[in-house]
């Protein structure tokens, strides 16, 4: 069994307005030195696999076909046997 | 021939009864729900994907209905040249599912936007559009959120060459500028087809204004150039 965590990042080149708007607060905070704020996404879960290597196969399929649209976001994973 | 439509439920779909409603009472055709479990078209012609919030919007919009069994039968349909338009939802259904190419963004304003729009008619020669008038512009309404179309340049090249943009948002005139862009859609992107111009996705609700009671009919064009290419057909 392996524990699986996911961040998802929005694409450089794409405009995140929800980071914009985010960093907006920032401002009000007074926190002047915040710059580029982007707001991405934590996935967890398991994997129920033998070896490394399979389970490896289910989480990029898994990202690459549902949790991510690669026209706009960039995966990356980290396992963790448990 | 007379075309048969079929109007995909899943489950928060939410404009699937006003689909269902102008097909069946404004224009008096046949027409189906198809319950996204099943993986039956009912021998549909055309195949509405409603406006809604699929899956919550769980995700990303669209992102989960376009693994339902439903859809597998609604892809192999539209890759062998079946007319599909997905409306609001159904056009981010349609993008998830690779039918049509990019993405939806979150609204550029981040609001829910919900009002009339006007849209300039980009390419006439679909059959979704032959019935729109030369230079009549439609007043539609939108309601969504994510509704803020973004491709790479290469896609949008290939999208202006091929004709593939159908409508973009506009002023009452059917001038095409950044004030009358409701959401910050890449080109004002509001509704393109795929290659083969079998597969509309459109942001505005043409099923929303196709009724004279409610005071709005351009979304009759749509449905007519529909109806009216069947009926050629034969």
């Amino acid at each position: 069994m392996f524990k699986a965590t996911v961040i998802i990042r929005r694409r450089p080149s794409i405009l995140d307005p929800q980071g914009v708007a985010v960093e907006k607060g920032a401002v009000l905070l007074g926190l002047t030195n915040v710059k580029e704020t982007r707001i991405g996404k934590y996935i967890e879960f398991t994997v129920d696999a033998d070896d490394k290597s399979t389970a490896e196969k289910e989480v990029n399929e898994y990202c690459s076909k549902l949790l991510a649209n690669p026209i706009m976001e960039d995966y990356e994973f980290n396992l963790e046997k448990v | 021939m007379k075309p048969n439509f079929g109007v995909v439920v899943f489950p928060g779909s939410n404009c699937d009864h006003d689909a269902y409603y102008t097909v069946k009472k404004i224009f008096g055709l046949d027409v189906n729900f198809l319950w996204h479990k099943d993986d039956d078209l009912q021998k549909s012609d055309v195949i509405i994907l409603p406006g809604g919030f699929s899956y919550g919007d769980y995700l990303r919009t669209g992102s989960i209905a376009r693994f339902s069994p439903i859809m597998k039968s609604v892809i192999d349909f539209a890759n062998n040249g079946g007319v599909v338009i997905g409306i609001c939802n159904g056009f981010q259904i349609l993008l998830e599912a690779g039918l049509l190419p990019g993405v939806m963004l979150k609204n550029k304003s981040l609001q829910f936007v919900c009002k009339d729009v006007y849209l300039s008619v980009a390419n006439r020669n679909t059959l979704f559009t032959t019935d729109v008038p030369a230079d009549k512009v439609l007043k539609i309404p939108i309601a969504h959120g994510e509704g803020n179309y973004f491709a790479d340049d290469e896609t949008l090249n290939e999208l202006s060459e091929n004709k593939q943009i159908v409508f973009k948002y506009s002023s009452a005139d059917g001038e095409v500028n950044e004030n009358d862009n409701p959401n910050g859609s890449l080109l004002n992107i509001a509704g393109i087809v795929n290659k083969n111009g079998n597969v509309l996705g459109m942001m505005p609700h043409p099923e929303r204004c196709c009724n004279p009671v409610l005071g709005k009919t351009d979304g009759a064009y749509i449905f007519n150039s529909i109806i009216h290419n069947f009926l050629v057909e034969v």
